[in-house]
């Protein structure tokens, strides 16, 4: 495998770093962000800025690897249109939640030093661009720690307020368990086939030469490391207390880019291990893992009165659909899931952005707080009910396309599967009571006759929740752009 | 009697039950922690234990230093986390820190 040839090796090394240089880009905002906040101690949010000029760049690098597919560090990480499509996806998110903390007040507060929040998530997106593309399971563990490690600090940023501490201890105890469970599960797998890259181990496997026992505990272990960051029942219990502790820009990314890195390494790591497993069919235990965390977040989410705690298990139910589409596994399954993802990441931003606005204003997040606030804040009121439409799949929003999709390629793998669509369908059904229930309480509580005073909002937050409006609204109607991506990526990612 | 592979396989195994049995009972979260510790020592005893009887490649002994350094970062945040616990709550009860719940 490794020639150690040493000109070869250095020819290896030198076309690697060619290849990683948007990783590259991300790990030196993370240091430039550091020392920004210490040269420029009277301008506040220098370092943030620095960390958004360090996202486009990143973003600029990455379109120059449109359609490259290699192999890079001795097949440690792979670069290829499927790593590729996640990390805009990442790069995105991270972009708007940059932008989001500008106008959080729980942030901002008391001439808080805030440099350090903006390179840590410079520094987990990064870990999250290793996940997207990890080969080899040491690789995995790595950037998944990377992401964790930078998130728990995250989550308990604002330490002096209880709850978010009380939230980043429970993040960084059930954190370590699921990852040390995980790292055991790597260790079996390592003994039972002797590799730790994916490739070599997809061979192995599919030759039948890892014993029965051994690969299908090492299979559970590692699939408890990825349910617990895409926060899938049974592994999802700290989903809803950590984001309700956490500050609002936090507990958006962490439903939106951290679930998606996790999607990205998991569907790598399904698609490569699981579907070549001659003694069990992995299938039958994704289709349960969805079923379960389908209903079991749809459910928990209409008995919720605080805001973030109900999107908490909305990102559960959430997380449920798209292992439906995991459950297909195919070029059309792994294609709707981006589609899905793609989707869910701009209505479930948007949500978070509006709620961390009112919260600035009422200084809660309870929905009884909410009621007749619809009255209070016209533009954003409608801003919100897209978002909450678009959330619980109506046409024509781009929840429905992602929905739509996702159906789509259960009905079309063939019978077996459609009773997970109708299960499917029905908490989507489901779904749409609890949305209503925030809208109920923003228009039709409250005295709508009376005169009320309106909150003022600076023009430069309404325009980044305008701005976010813009794709889940546009996607709803011309998602062709958005499908053809997905399906290119997909098709070179099964070559 | 030689000790071989499955010795070690077996001290691993009982070094992962305990870690979870001390996540699961201790109450003080310096407690927790170490029972966190275990579980990642017990891979650990497991990647060396199979790289060195299994006839395998050097690949196990890395990934062992990469768990350590790890275990090393980790315990660094989580130390940090609890003692920013101590300072809200002033005990590290990992039981009476429960606010947020349903």
């Amino acid at each position: 495998m490794i020639n150690f040839d040493m000109n070869l090796l250095t020819a290896h090394l030198s076309q690697s770093i060619s290849v990683f240089a948007p990783e590259i880009a991300l790990l030196v905002t993370f240091i430039v962000a550091l020392f920004m906040d210490v040269v420029f101690k009277k301008t506040r949010n220098a370092s943030g800025y620095t960390v958004c000029v360090g996202l486009v760049v990143t973003g600029i690098l990455l379109c120059t690897q449109c359609g490259v597919k290699d192999n890079i560090f001795v097949s440690m990480l792979a670069v290829d249109p499927f790593a590729l499509f996640f990390k805009f996806l990442i790069l995105i998110s991270s972009l708007v939640v940059c932008l989001m903390s500008f106008f959080s007040d729980e942030l901002n507060k008391d001439d808080r030093k805030m440099g350090e929040y903006y390179s840590l998530i410079a520094g987990m997106t990064f870990g999250m661009f290793l996940l997207t593309g990890a080969t080899n399971m040491i690789m995995i563990y790595l950037a998944i720690e990377m992401m964790s490690l930078t998130s728990y600090v995250l989550a308990g940023f604002t330490k002096e307020i209880k709850r978010a501490s009380e939230a980043s201890l429970k993040y960084v105890i059930y954190g370590s368990i699921s990852s040390g469970i995980m790292v055991y599960g790597m260790s079996i797998m390592f003994g039972a086939s002797g590799t730790m890259n994916l490739v070599e181990l997809a061979g192995l496997i599919s030759a039948g030469k890892v014993a029965m026992m051994p690969m299908i505990v090492a299979s559970l272990m590692i699939i408890a490391g990825f349910g617990y960051k895409i926060s899938a029942v049974p592994f999802h219990f700290w989903t809803p207390d950590i984001y309700e502790g956490a500050p609002v820009t936090i507990s958006a990314f962490l439903a939106v880019a951290s679930k998606t890195a996790g999607f990205a390494g998991f569907i790598r790591f399904a698609q490569m291990i699981l579907t070549n497993d001659p003694f069990l069919d992995w299938k039958i235990v994704l289709a349960v893992l969805a079923v379960l965390t389908m209903c079991i977040g749809n459910l928990s989410a209409i008995w919720q009165n605080n805001a973030k705690r109900l999107m908490a298990y909305s990102a559960i139910a959430h997380a449920g659909y798209v292992l439906m589409g995991m459950v297909v596994m195919d070029e059309v399954g792994i294609s709707s899931i981006m589609i899905y993802l793609f989707m869910y990441a701009f209505m479930t931003l948007g949500a978070f952005a509006v709620i961390m606005l009112i919260a600035n204003k009422i200084g809660s997040e309870d929905l009884d707080d909410y009621n007749g606030i619809g009255y209070k804040m016209p533009v954003l009121g409608a801003f919100m009910v897209i978002f909450l439409f678009s959330l619980a799949g109506c046409p024509p929003t781009a929840g429905f396309v992602g929905k739509l999709y996702i159906f789509t390629a259960l009905f079309e793998s063939g019978s077996q599967w459609a009773w997970l669509a109708v299960i499917g369908i029905l908490n989507s059904v489901v779904s749409f009571y609890y949305y209503a229930k925030i809208m109920r309480n923003m228009y039709l509580r409250g005295d709508a006759n009376d005169t009320v005073e309106r909150y003022s909002f600076s023009s430069a937050s309404i325009a980044l929740v305008a701005i976010i409006t813009v794709p889940v609204v546009l996607f709803g109607i011309y998602f062709g752009p958005i499908v053809e991506w997905a399906n290119n990526s997909v098709a070179l990612f099964f070559n | 009697m030689a000790i071989g592979l499955n010795e070690f396989l077996v001290v691993s195994a009982i070094l992962f039950a305990l870690g979870i049995f001390a996540i699961v009972t201790r109450k003080n979260a310096i407690m927790v922690l170490m029972g966190l510790e275990l579980i990642l020592n017990s891979a650990n005893l497991n990647f060396v234990a199979f790289a060195c009887f299994g006839g395998m490649n050097i690949e196990g002994h890395i990934a062992a230093l990469f768990v350590m350094i790890l275990a090393a970062a980790e315990a660094a945040v989580a130390l940090a986390i609890v003692l920013n616990i101590y300072q809200n709550y002033k005990h590290v009860n990992v039981d009476e820190v429960d606010s947020l719940k349903d």
